[in-house]
């Protein structure tokens, strides 16, 4: 299945080809995790803060859907 | 005037001014140093100057100045006048933003706050090795904490860091509170920020201080095409009220819509949730960064258009008869949507001093994943969320930390101990991490008091009616936090 990706703030080195605010496509097998797609991007887990998922924040073992939009984050703050 | 009476002594020499009639739109060392001569000289001051300064007045005042609320909008009378200060490279930056108060200065004929250090004690502090010890575990959190290490996320993006990841959380306000998601947010976020500089002056830009001995260094500048600098600072509120609530996704306009805020003296969160209901009232359309350009310079050139959006977003709401004003008592929101994240609006709805974020920041477990991770669509236990991070902001303001330890300290407990144990260094007490939230309630009662004192008592307490009953996108959601939970942070407090 195909997911939509973006990776903000830190983590953007991990996509260095993605435009700002652009998505990269990402193929993981059916059933895949959100930890699943964070090893296939190489972004260590406890580099990602926050990952949303059509816009709700889910935990690692969030079993994913093809199609979905997924946004990591690392931890950020401001005000 | 009774200016030389008023003196008193402080560990620096700043000035303060709110001049009526002042002659600078912008201020800029030069001419606001010949300024404070003629003014001084005009009070006789020099004469009192010279019996404690070495050297002449104006050279002194070169170096040491801070100013305060020099704008044309607080000479109107602007409901949304703030009071800004000097940076530490003078630019007129840096604001005691909301509710009105250069308006008040100006209004007082208040024109200079004078502090001479010259002979000063200092602070006293009781114990100065407990304080050291505290301050050494509060440094050492804030080097650690990826938000606020040197070139960690507040240094590297700045405050605007925070746009994607309101918009991904479906939580920016977007075209006057109309929907939580703006397609333009990416273009005007801390990244974009971070990148534009980088490709404008061919190399990484890293934040400043905006005060003596901050180590978080969260204050940024936008430069031009030419590598020139625009402006400074891009908060993520000046960002998100002039950008997303305006529909407008360039940050050339957006700089300049806040170097214009700057040079009057406006609040820009006021400011942008003006231009975005003014937007609504099809004054001008949305996405026009241009006009919206046209109508702040209009604000500050007292024109009748102008004069009516100085007094702020409610009164403009009411005047052009538009029913989506995202206020509370009487105050603009900030950049996070009450019915995407309702903690916040718990915060909004029962601050004292108007909806106000960084009265109870709940957007930290909401959101951001700091201390701890909360659903933020759901309303369920937040009325104690709201109430203690209230509270424990109130002790945070008190201390005189910038409120931005607060992610470093709510993360690593070595650090809030040292935060208390700095306070118990100067003061010589005993508290402990529990005082914390005692303490800051205490404060909290006092404001309740003012407010009930001055008629504004738990019926002001409340978001604006539409929220209630319309949906926003993208997660449809109401604010549906009821009034009995709004009652309760202050009744349970
Ligand atoms: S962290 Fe606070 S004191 Fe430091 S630059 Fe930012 S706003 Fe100013």
């Amino acid at each position: 299945m195909r997911v939509r990706v973006r990776l903000f703030a830190m983590l953007r080195h991990y996509l260095p080809d993605v435009p700002l605010g652009g998505y990269a496509e990402k193929d993981l097998p059916e059933g895949g995790t959100v930890s699943d797609l964070l090893a296939t991007l190489g972004v260590p887990e406890t580099e990602a803060r926050v990952v949303f998922v059509n816009g709700r924040a889910r935990p690692p073992d969030w079993r994913l859907q093809p199609g979905d939009e997924v946004g990591i984050f690392p931890p950020i703050g401001g005000g | 005037m009774e200016l030389a009476s008023t003196l008193y002594q402080s560990p620096y020499y700043e000035v303060a001014i709110c001049a009526t009639r002042c002659p600078l739109n912008l201020a800029e060392t030069a001419s606001l140093a010949e300024y404070m001569r003629e003014t001084l000289e005009a009070h006789d001051l020099p004469r009192h100057f010279q019996a404690r300064v070495r050297g002449p007045v104006l050279s002194h005042h070169r170096f040491k100045v801070a100013v305060a609320g020099c704008g044309v909008a607080a000479e109107y009378g602007y409901a949304n006048a703030g009071i800004v200060y000097n940076d530490l490279k003078d630019r007129p930056t840096r604001y005691s933003g909301r509710g009105g108060l250069g308006s008040v200065m100006a209004s007082r004929g208040l024109k200079f706050v004078v502090v001479d250090p010259l002979g000063a004690p200092g602070a006293a502090i009781a114990d100065r090795s407990r304080f050291e010890q505290g301050r050494k575990k509060l440094e050492e959190a804030l080097l650690e904490h990826a938000i606020t290490k040197p070139k960690g996320g507040l240094n590297t993006y700045g405050t605007a860091i925070l746009i994607n990841i309101l918009n991904e959380a479906g939580g920016l306000p977007t075209r006057n509170f109309s929907s939580g998601r703006f397609e333009g947010a990416a273009r005007t976020a801390g990244e974009a920020i971070f990148e534009g500089n980088k490709q404008r002056l061919g190399r990484e830009l890293y934040n400043h201080a905006c005060s003596p001995g901050c180590i978080i260094q969260c204050s940024n500048t936008w430069h031009r095409p030419d590598g020139s600098e625009h402006v400074s600072c891009v908060e993520y509120e000046s960002t998100w009220a002039l950008g997303a609530n305006c529909a407008i996704d360039s940050l050339d306009d957006i700089a300049e819509l806040i170097r214009l805020c700057n040079a009057y003296g406006l609040d820009t969160i006021e400011t942008g949730g003006t231009l975005g209901v003014a937007m609504e009232a099809g004054v001008i359309p949305f996405g026009d960064g241009a006009a919206a350009i046209r109508l702040v310079q209009e604000m500050g050139q007292g024109t009748p258009l102008g004069r009516l959006l100085g007094s702020g977003t409610e009164s403009v709401g009411r005047a052009y008869g538009v029913t989506r004003v995202p206020t509370v008592k009487g105050q603009s929101m900030p950049a996070y949507e009450p019915r995407a994240v309702k903690g916040i609006g718990i915060t909004y709805a029962t601050s004292t001093m108007g909806a106000d974020h960084t009265a109870g920041y709940t957007i930290a477990p909401e959101i951001l994943g700091v201390s701890g991770k909360l659903d933020p669509l759901s309303p369920e236990g937040k009325a104690a969320l709201s109430r203690a991070f209230q509270a424990t902001t109130a002790f945070i303001d008190s201390t005189g930390h910038c409120l931005f330890i607060a992610f470093a300290i709510l993360d690593i407990a070595s650090g809030f101990e040292g935060m208390v144990e700095e306070c118990n260094g100067v003061l010589g007490t005993n508290w402990t991490n529990d005082d914390v939230v005692r303490i800051g309630a205490e404060i909290l009662k006092k404001e309740r008091a003012f407010n009930e004192a001055a008629g504004i008592g738990k019926e002001k307490d409340r978001v604006p009616e539409f929220m209630k009953y319309e949906p926003l996108p993208p997660h449809d959601q109401v604010f549906d936090v009821p009034d009995v939970a709004l009652d309760s942070v202050y009744a349970e407090l």
